[in-house]
């Protein structure tokens, strides 16, 4: 018997969490269906962690059927979704081929990060397009360039460092006039690797707490900048991501497991830990950076 | 025995691909440290200029494996490697100040109007090696006991203790900002 999984309307992190309320319950081997025939929109989050859950299934292959809107597959299209979604699904419905780069509003399309020059080939290729989007279109001041890129570079070695497989990044700017009336730019990772608990368990030093579980690993992690590794110099990326976003007004969440964590800025509502959600494996940022308006 | 490492022209010896300018990513900023620490065996004593100016951007991590080891490696008995960083812009700045506070370094760049210390310091420190540059280089502890008005033997530790992070330089009994002679 194939399950049938309702894909949204409007594919992003919050509404991702009822694809995988969908998905917790099924056995690993479970034949699925995503129907995303009336999906209509997707941020990089959703598509990313799409591709992520196609991942998950290994053997089990996934029946993934497209959107019907022309817009939207076009959009998919151009930001390499079914380039890859082809490798993790089985694609129902008519699936553009691979549309010409240039979308002014895809900075990275949907980028496979497994190894350290991956990381090299995305930040180089976010450089180019930066200047222009940060500088000109988000109104921040040329330092914010710089510190978007190595945001990048730290948010993309999580997958290096922790995952233990590849995942994949994409970044794209948009309006976002839903929430903040404002234009975006929204950088998001996703792997489904061993997650942070997972990850931190391997610590030589690590000792459960009564209360270990995903969100206290998220917590360790995000918060307090706390790493597998015994190094001192470890944990200084998320560190610095949290840094970044502190001073351009940004936001970051971090899902992993059954948990999400939170950093949030005064524009936003959102709930600074969530747990309890549907298990999920490996770890999904978001980093968000707002345009800046004049006081 | 004085070195120049271009860090632009280490890094793209160290990837495959020889396109980057970006220190980016902790395996990278291991092999590039890997490539300096090679360049320096040689030598017990040796004084290297570590030249940022074909880098467009590092990265915490890679800030952390190149410059914070580097320098934590430096203080070992055997050997005295002091470093000079030139070319380091504000695109630097921002992790490199960020790996230097948490190990508590301090490291010595080149300006345009001189070399100075940046990172971890305290105030003596930073006096200490002003007084140095306002003699012209090459100072006795003595002296330099008169320039901060303080007992000799202060000034002698503070300048063994700046010796040992390998801010200045010691010849004999004398001492002399590090970059000096670059």
């Amino acid at each position: 018997m194939t399950t049938v999984i309702d894909i949204p309307h409007s594919l992003d992190e919050h509404s991702f969490e009822q694809v995988l309320e969908q998905v917790a319950p099924l056995p690993p081997d479970a034949k699925m269906l995503l129907d995303a025939r009336h999906t209509t929109w997707a941020s990089p989050y959703g598509l990313g962690a799409l591709l992520t859950l196609g991942q998950t299934r290994g053997e089990a292959r996934a029946t993934l059927a497209v959107p019907e809107n022309d817009d939207t597959t076009s959009y998919w299209a151009r930001a390499n979704f079914f380039h890859y979604a082809d490798e993790l699904f089985d694609l129902k419905g008519v699936v553009p081929k691979r549309g010409a780069r240039g979308d002014s509003q895809v900075l990275l399309e949907l980028t496979p990060i497994a190894k350290s020059e991956d990381v090299h080939g995305a930040v180089d290729r976010i450089q180019e397009r930066t200047q222009q989007i940060i500088g000109k279109e988000l109104g921040l001041d040329p330092k914010a360039i710089v510190g978007f890129a190595m945001t990048l570079s730290e948010v993309c070695q999580n997958i290096l460092e922790h995952a233990g497989r590849g995942g994949w990044v994409m970044v794209q700017t948009y309006n976002w006039t839903k929430r903040l009336g404002r234009r975006v730019v929204v950088i998001a990772v996703c792997d489904a690797g061993v997650g942070f608990r997972s990850s931190l368990e391997t610590a030589g030093n690590h000792v459960p707490s009564d209360r270990w579980d995903d969100a206290a690993a998220l917590e360790a992690a995000v918060i307090r900048g706390v790493s597998r590794f015994r190094d001192p110099g470890r944990g200084q990326g998320l560190a610095g991501v949290r840094k970044y976003i502190g001073r351009w007004g940004g936001k970051l969440s971090v899902r992993s497991g059954t948990s999400r964590i939170a950093i949030v800025p005064d524009w936003d509502d959102d709930l600074p830990l969530e747990e309890n959600l549907p298990n999920f494996p490996g770890a999904q940022i978001q980093v968000t950076i707002p345009e800046r308006v004049a006081r | 025995m004085t070195n120049h490492i271009d860090l632009g022209t280490v890094l793209r010896q160290t990837l495959s691909a020889n396109l980057y300018s970006n220190l980016v990513t902790r395996p990278t900023g291991a092999a590039v440290r890997g490539q300096i620490e090679l360049m320096l065996r040689a030598s017990e004593r040796s004084l290297t200029v570590i030249d940022f100016s074909h880098v467009s951007m590092i990265d915490f991590s890679c800030a952390d494996e190149v410059i914070a080891k580097l320098l934590l490696s430096r203080g070992s008995q055997d050997r005295e490697a002091y470093f000079v960083f030139r070319g380091m812009t504000d695109d630097h700045w921002d992790a490199i100040e960020a790996v230097l506070e948490r190990h508590g370094l301090a490291l010595v760049v080149e300006r345009d109007h001189g070399v100075e210390l940046v990172g971890v310091l305290d105030d003596r420190e930073v006096r200490l090696f002003q007084a140095m540059k306002h003699r012209g280089g090459s100072a006795a502890a003595w002296e330099l006991a008169i320039d901060m008005n303080e007992q000799e033997s202060t000034t002698g530790l503070l300048l063994e203790r700046m010796w040992r992070r390998r801010l200045i330089m010691r010849d004999g009994d004398a001492y002399m900002p590090v970059g000096e002679l670059a």
